[in-house]
């Protein structure tokens, strides 16, 4: 078959009309959502807010540790979630108990979010209310492994959520995702007594064999709440992106 | 399944690369892709038949080059192949690697129709010869 237009006629006799010009491009695919990522993140500059991108399967509690993390740090640092899930408005409603400032984007049948659908949260979205600028925003990617990852938002970070209850090889099983983290976070590790068939040692290797040296903490947002080593971490992201911010 | 919007991304860029050379259609797409881009081939060519509906790529075909995954190890310097899941050095086993090729996602020529500065003779186009893609 012709593998220029699905012909009939052998491929190599079919024939190319004469005002046929092969130009080439190289460009990149993902151009225009880069572009628009690379305009959020200015956005993000302009108040020096921090943005962190946390993906994970669904389930492995990324709601869960926002609940968590903004009880136990909103009185001295001023966060803000955009939530991204394909229906429903229930997470956001989840941290505004908390008393955070929340946006849902409801995607659809979108299996992740892109940076014109957090550029377009961001209009009804400020990062400063009342003179209150938001140190750091999260954006809960849709729960999903694969595609999140393709898709630059604008963030500065990446945190890949991997809990107890999923397999110890999730890495070497999605590994555009992994090698995409900045910082992997085994969750639900208080379950780590109950699950013998994960052992978070496996799942380091199989993060190392993606030719990654990213940092691998354990944090439990459930009954047995320890997300200490979490807090610490996100201090001294904060204090690294001051930084960066006062250089740049 | 995110292959729809890359390829919706993909015919946004063919469409505006024919627009400004004046062409009034397109035929060959060559698409440069590795296996770390995170877009599977099978998927995007299926997702390719749904979304060249529309002006100038109706008629359209997708070429997808598969690019191989090479790796640098910054402490032994050997270069090598790998799979997607074991981006270790094979020479000394470190996983302190650079990525030198594996993640392509690039749009890298498009056969565009109708550009010629004698756009009247096309009828027997026929009977010309097919010259060698480029």
């Amino acid at each position: 078959m012709c593998e220029t237009c699905g012909c009939s006629v052998p491929d190599q006799n079919h024939p190319t009309p004469a005002d046929t010009h092969t130009v080439e491009v190289l460009r990149g695919l993902m151009d225009a959502n880069d572009h628009a990522a690379g305009h959020n993140r200015e956005h993000f500059n302009r108040t020096g807010t921090l943005v962190i991108n946390l993906m994970s399967s669904p389930g492995s509690g990324k709601t869960q540790l926002l609940e968590h993390t903004a009880r136990l740090v909103k009185d001295r640092i001023n966060i803000a979630v955009i939530e991204g899930d394909l229906e429903t408005e229930n997470d956001a409603e989840r941290l505004r108990k908390q008393g955070v400032r929340a946006h849902q984007i409801a995607t659809g049948s979108a299996c992740h979010l892109d940076a014109h659908l957090v550029h377009r949260a961001l209009h009804d979205f400020p990062l400063e209310v009342d003179g209150q600028i938001t140190d750091i925003l999260f954006i809960e990617n849709v729960g999903n492994l694969v595609c999140p990852a393709a898709f630059d938002l604008g963030q500065h970070v990446n945190v890949v959520l991997l809990s107890t209850t999923e397999g110890d090889d999730k890495p070497a099983k999605y590994p555009v995702m992994f090698r995409a983290a900045d910082l992997v976070v085994i969750s639900k590790s208080d379950l780590l007594p109950y699950m013998d068939d994960f052992k978070v040692e496996r799942a380091e290797q199989a993060l190392r064999g993606l030719g990654v040296e990213t940092p691998v903490l354990r944090t439990a947002a459930g009954r047995q709440e320890d997300i200490a080593s979490w807090i610490e971490w996100l201090d001294g992201q904060l204090t690294k992106h001051r930084q960066q911010q006062q250089v740049a | 399944m995110h292959e729809l919007s890359v390829c919706e991304a993909l015919l946004a860029q063919v469409r505006a690369t024919a627009t400004a050379n004046g062409a009034d259609g397109v035929g060959r797409i060559t698409v440069r892709l590795g296996p770390l881009s995170g877009v599977e081939p099978d998927l995007l060519a299926q997702a390719f038949t749904i979304a060249r509906n529309g002006p100038m790529t109706a008629e359209a075909s997708l070429h997808i080059e598969t690019q191989p995954i090479r790796l640098r190890c910054r402490d032994c310097g050997n270069e090598n192949e790998a799979e997607a899941n074991r981006l270790l050095c094979k020479a000394c086993g470190s996983y302190r690697t650079d990525l030198i090729s594996g993640d392509e996602l690039l749009l890298a020529r498009v056969e565009l129709h109708g550009v010629s500065r004698h756009p009247t003779n096309s009828t027997d186009s026929e009977q010309q010869e097919r010259p060698d893609h480029v």
